[in-house]
Order: structure tokens, then C-alpha cells, then sequence
């Protein structure tokens, strides 16, 4: 067991994995209390979302039908790869390559594209349907948390375009990274809000 | 004071205080007229009253505002203000432009008051707030154009930190959705969806980011904690603000003909306003507690404090109270809303403005701190308009309750006016609190004219 005093992390080492834990989170600690409102507030919406469903499981359960479940697994599973780039761009620049480190990052971003790209193709037939946020309660539920979280990838991206700049321009190294952990921790809760998101509202009847 | 410049500040606050003043008295007025409800007819009926006081709040607020920039942004650009000149002459035209207003108010019917000035030819008038007519409002908006000009261009020569961009961000939001005050569709649901876009934003939007700036200027200045400390937490308050105010707007849009995902949006996302209330209170007593010097304008840091926890109170906990949709669908309109709107705006910012009056004041006149007298003389305000606000706010409160009871549950529900007869009590139990509040507030003035010989000379 190495105790690393410096960087006020414990290293943790056994026979499988190396594990880090640490006494303050990775990143900078304002994105945490970012991360903790923008969880707040979905949080919310998803207990709202369940309360509303309480109340009319019929319906809720007719609507659900019509999505499309097919390509909300696809996301599901095109923003999880995205995450997985982030580990690696997290891991890369922990070693010093910046270069790496930018193109996992860049990676990352082509699958945010990609998953707006899905999605818009989906809100385009819903749309088409002629539905909208007073179709139904359901439909209110599915387009706002949907549309909300379409507006985080956006955000998301925004900052992952930043931090990838600025470690193309060496801006980060070994030890210093926490612009990209920063950037990590948020694409990471962007995918967690989906996670959670894609079983409740498309699959769980 | 650190600049020549900042002198500027100076009649802005003269001129605030003045108002402020004004508008406590035509709050008793109407206050007396609830419960005697002839008093002063009709040389000033209720309906004047209430806009006056209204009006003089928002004005006085403004010129506060408008002080504390030009106080604030000097030393934080470390230059002269771009036009000392300019904001001197935008102090008299927007006393004048105000003062002419009042007094239309008064000696004028304001359906006269209304064709006199031209509202047949842009319809703005007769809206709860934006009574203003419209040269008042046209004056406003050049005003607080020139303003704006006038600091932004002191930022841009100067230093740029991220309290005085902050300050801009909101001061330009401010200008902007005043701009709304001329948009008056026919139909009135459309009316009011963008009528709340310059109230609600400014008051649970842009001006949230005024008083965090504020409140941060003040708390570096009087605890010397670090400034990139304070700067985070500025930028997360905000960041909040903006997450939870801008779609709660929302919870304005009950039950007045918009669409009914409103109910869900507008209860979501103010159930969580009270949050960036809650950091600045947290705030306010953590770098108060973390402070790196004993500032000698203790009450100073007693009116910073204040803002943090009635703010926090009045805006966060009592605008929580009825937020939420199936809640607002019995309190909407009633005395519930009156007892959130006055401690909101007392504990926001009136208490904000008199803060940064408070530090700047003293400075201003040569000193870094005023006499102890006159600084124990300024607390004993502080508490009695703090508590008689409470006082006011619970007051208003048992009112509306009594009122959401007796009006609007069960099946025979009261007419309007017998449920009032009803609530007489507590009417007059806030008028006395608010002559209470009036002695605080006359103190508080008092407190300007101590003699100073033991006060210390400016730092």
C-alpha cells in the first residue's frame, strides 16, 4: 500500500486493480456541486415522473409504446462508449500524453454528435406525429427530460471541446489535470442522467 | 474610497435612502387604508397608494444598484470611472423622470395621466409594477443604456474580474427585460406570460446575480478572504441561479391560460430556487468566519450577514411556500403572496443596497468605519425594520391563511371582501409593525448624522 501524500490521495493497490481514493473528488470541486444541482433537479423530475405515472399507468404505459426503444439503446450504448473515451483521455493524460489524452477526448465528442444525431432523427418522427408538450403527460415527461438532457450533451460537448483544446495546446500534464477530470466528471453525468433516463421513461412499464 | 470617481455613488445613495423613505410611508398609508378603507380618499385612494409604494421601491432599489456600480466597479477595474460627468447627469435626469412620475401619480387620475402621455400611442401602462408611462419608461431605458455604457466601458479600460462581469451580466439583463415592459399583447394571458419575463427575471433572475456580486464585493472588502475563494463561490450561486430562475419562471404560469406543463416545470425547477439563497447565506457566514481582518465597520458585516439568512428566508423558504402547483392552486393571489413579496424584497434587496450603503457610505465620507455610536445606532435599525419585517411576513401570513380557509375551501366558501372582514386583525397587527419598522428606518437615517471624531480615518 503506497500512501500518497500529496496529492492527498490514497493509493490503493491489489492484485486485480489499482484503485484511487480520494479526499476531495477528482476535478474541480465546483463542477461537483454543479453536478449535484443538475442531479437535483432531474432527480426531481424523475420522482414528478414516477408520482404523474402513479396516477395514470394506462395511459403512460399506451404512450410508452410509440418510442422508439431501438435507438434509445443505441444511445445508450453510443453514450456509454463515450464515457469509456473520457477514462481513457483521464488515464492518458495521467501519464503525460497530451496528444492521447486530446484525441480520446476528441473521440468522446464524435459520440455526443453521434447520440444528438440519433436522437434528432427520433424527436423528428415524434414531431412529425404532431406531438408535442401538450399531447399528453406522458409526452410532456418524455419530450422535457429528453429535450433537457439533449441540452446537456450540447453542454457537455461545449466543455469537452475546451478541455480538448486546451491539452492539444499542452495545457495539462501528469500532474496537473484537473481541466480534464473536471470535463470527465460532467460527460460522466450526462451518461449516468441517460442511464437512468432510457430504462425509466422507454422501458419500465 | 480608492478613486476620486466613486464619489459619484455618493447622491445615488442619498437619493435611494430618500426614497426609501417615501415608499415606507405610503406602505402605511396603504396599510391603514386595508382596515379603514376610506383614509385619505380621495386625495389618495388605495390604488395609488399601492403603485407609489411599489413604483418608490423599484426606483429606490435601482438608484441603489446604480450607486453600487459605480462605488463597486472603480475599484474593482482599478481606473476612474469612464465618465464621472455622465453619471451625474444621469443621477439628476432619473430623479427628475422619477420624482415627475410620483407626483402624476398623485395629482393626476391615471386614465388622465395615461392619455396625457401618450399611451394611445404604445400601450404599456396599467400593469401591476410597470405603471410607469411611457416617457417614464423611455427615460429608464436611456438611463440605464448611458449607465451602462458609463461602467462597461470602465470595465473594458480596466481590470476584469469576475465580480464586476457578474455585476454587468446582471445590470445588462436588467436593462434588457425592462424591455418587455413594452411588449403589451391584447390578449391577456399573453400579457402576462411576458409581463413576468422583466418581473420574474429580474427579481428571481438578473437581479440574483447583482446581489451575489454585491455581497461578494463586500465580503472580500470587510473579511479579506481570498478573492478567488469568494469568486468560486460566486460562480456557483449564480450557475445555480441561472439553473433554477430561468424555467421557474414557470410557477407564475399557473392557472392564468397557458399550457399545463407549466404546472410541472414552473413547480420543478422554483421548488429548487431556494438553493442559491442557501449557498449565499452559507456563504456569507463561512467567509465571515474565515476572515483575515477585523474590519472596523462591524455593522456593515451585520447587514452582509442579514442578507445571507433573510433573503434565504423570505425569497427561498416563504417563495417555496407556495410553489408548488397544487399548493398555489388555494394560496394564488392571496395574503401568502404579499408576505413572501415583503420579505423577499427586504431581505434581497433592500438589505443588499443598504449593505453596500452600509461599507460604501463611510468610505465615501472620508473614513473606513463610522463611530461606534453611529455604528450602534445603525444596528438598532437593523434589527427593529429586520424584525418588524418578520413580523409583517407572519402577520400576512396567518392573514392568508385565515383568507385560503375562509375563501376558498369547503363548500360554502366566504365572499372576498367578508373574508377580509375576517382578517381585519392581522391588518392591523402589520400596520403597527410596520411604524415600527418606520422608527428603524428613521433611526437608520439618524444614524448618518453622528458626529465622527472617533472615527477612523479611511484605509
Amino acid at each position: 500500500m503506497v500512501v500518497n501524500f500529496n496529492y492527498m490521495n490514497i493509493l490503493i493497490n491489489n492484485s486485480r486493480c489499482t484503485r484511487q481514493i480520494y479526499a476531495t473528488p477528482p476535478g474541480d470541486l465546483a463542477i461537483w456541486f454543479f453536478i449535484f444541482a443538475e442531479l437535483l433537479a432531474f432527480g426531481i423530475f424523475f420522482v414528478a415522473y414516477a408520482f404523474a405515472r402513479a396516477h395514470n399507468v394506462a395511459l403512460f404505459d399506451e404512450s410508452q409504446q410509440h418510442l422508439n426503444r431501438t435507438s434509445g439503446a443505441i444511445n445508450t450504448l453510443v453514450l456509454i462508449t463515450g464515457s469509456y473515451f473520457m477514462v481513457r483521455a483521464v488515464e492518458s493524460i495521467k501519464q503525460g500524453y497530451a496528444n492521447q489524452c486530446a484525441r480520446w477526448i476528441g473521440a468522446a465528442i464524435g459520440f455526443g454528435a453521434l447520440f444528438l444525431l440519433i436522437k434528432s432523427f427520433e424527436f423528428y418522427s415524434k414531431f412529425s406525429d404532431g406531438i408535442t408538450l401538450s399531447t399528453n403527460t406522458f409526452y410532456m415527461f418524455y419530450l422535457s427530460l429528453t429535450i433537457f438532457h439533449f441540452m446537456h450533451v450540447i453542454l457537455g460537448m461545449v466543455i469537452l471541446v475546451a478541455v480538448m483544446i486546451k491539452a492539444k495546446q499542452g495545457g495539462y500534464s501528469a500532474e496537473n489535470h484537473t481541466g480534464v477530470e473536471t470535463g470527465a466528471a460532467y460527460w460522466h453525468m450526462v451518461d449516468l442522467l441517460w442511464i437512468i433516463l432510457f430504462p425509466l421513461i422507454y422501458v419500465i412499464h | 474610497m480608492q478613486y476620486k470617481s466613486q464619489a459619484v455613488a455618493k447622491p445615488y445613495f442619498i437619493a435611494a435612502i430618500g426614497l426609501f423613505l417615501g415608499q415606507i410611508l405610503f406602505g402605511l398609508i396603504m396599510g391603514y387604508q386595508y382596515v379603514v378603507g376610506d383614509f385619505l380618499f380621495p386625495a389618495i385612494p388605495f390604488n395609488v397608494a399601492r403603485m407609489v409604494h411599489t413604483n418608490l421601491l423599484i426606483v429606490w432599489i435601482l438608484f441603489g444598484f446604480m450607486g453600487s456600480a459605480y462605488y463597486l466597479i472603480p475599484e474593482e477595474a482599478e481606473t476612474e470611472l469612464f465618465s464621472p460627468k455622465l453619471a451625474w447627469l444621469m443621477f439628476w435626469v432619473f430623479l427628475v423622470a422619477g420624482a415627475l412620475t410620483i407626483v402624476g401619480y398623485l395629482t393626476v387620475p391615471y386614465a388622465t395621466l395615461a392619455s396625457m402621455t401618450g399611451n394611445d400611442i404604445l400601450a404599456t401602462m396599467g400593469r401591476e409594477f410597470l405603471e410607469q408611462p411611457l416617457p417614464t419608461k423611455v427615460g429608464i431605458v436611456i438611463v440605464a443604456l448611458v449607465f451602462l455604457f458609463n461602467i462597461s466601458m470602465t470595465v473594458l479600460k480596466g481590470r476584469k474580474t469576475s465580480i464586476s462581469l457578474v455585476l454587468l451580466l446582471g445590470l445588462w439583463g436588467l436593462a434588457i427585460f425592462f424591455l418587455f415592459s413594452f411588449y403589451n399583447p391584447s390578449n391577456l394571458v399573453l400579457d402576462k406570460y411576458f409581463w413576468w419575463w422583466t418581473v420574474h427575471l429580474w427579481v428571481e433572475g438578473v437581479w440574483e446575480l447583482i446581489l451575489g456580486a454585491m455581497l461578494a464585493f463586500v465580503l472580500i472588502k470587510i473579511t479579506g478572504v481570498d478573492r478567488e475563494v469568494i469568486e468560486k463561490w460566486l460562480y456557483i450561486i449564480i450557475a445555480m441561479t441561472l439553473i433554477t430562475g430561468i424555467i421557474g419562471t414557470g410557477h407564475h404560469y399557473f392557472w392564468i391560460g397557458t399550457p399545463e406543463y407549466w404546472q410541472w416545470f414552473g413547480s420543478v425547477f422554483s421548488a429548487l430556487e431556494p438553493i442559491p439563497f442557501f449557498m449565499m447565506t452559507v456563504f456569507a457566514f463561512n467567509m465571515v468566519n474565515r476572515r483575515r481582518r477585523e474590519h472596523p465597520n462591524k455593522v456593515a458585516t451585520l447587514w452582509a450577514l442579514g442578507t445571507g439568512v433573510m433573503s434565504f428566508l423570505g425569497a427561498g423558504v416563504w417563495g417555496f411556500l407556495h410553489t408548488l402547483a397544487p399548493v398555489n392552486f388555494y394560496t394564488h393571489g392571496t395574503q401568502i403572496t404579499a408576505a413572501h413579496g415583503h420579505m423577499a424584497f427586504y431581505g434581497a434587496y433592500v438589505m443588499v443596497n443598504l449593505t453596500m450603503i452600509s461599507y460604501a457610505m463611510p468610505m465615501l465620507r472620508g473614513r473606513s468605519a463610522n463611530s461606534r455610536a453611529s455604528q450602534l445606532m445603525e444596528m438598532w435599525a437593523f434589527w427593529l425594520m429586520t424584525i418588524s419585517i418578520v413580523c409583517i411576513t407572519l402577520f400576512l401570513t396567518a392573514a392568508g391563511i385565515l383568507q385560503i380557509w375562509l375563501q376558498r375551501m369547503g363548500t360554502s366558501p366566504m365572499s372576498f371582501m367578508d373574508a377580509q372582514d375576517q382578517i381585519r386583525i392581522f391588518y392591523w397587527a402589520r400596520e403597527f409593525a410596520g411604524l415600527v419598522f418606520l422608527v428603524g428606518l428613521v433611526l437608520y437615517i439618524w444614524s448618518f448624522f453622528f458626529k465622527n471624531s472617533e472615527a477612523q480615518a479611511a484605509g
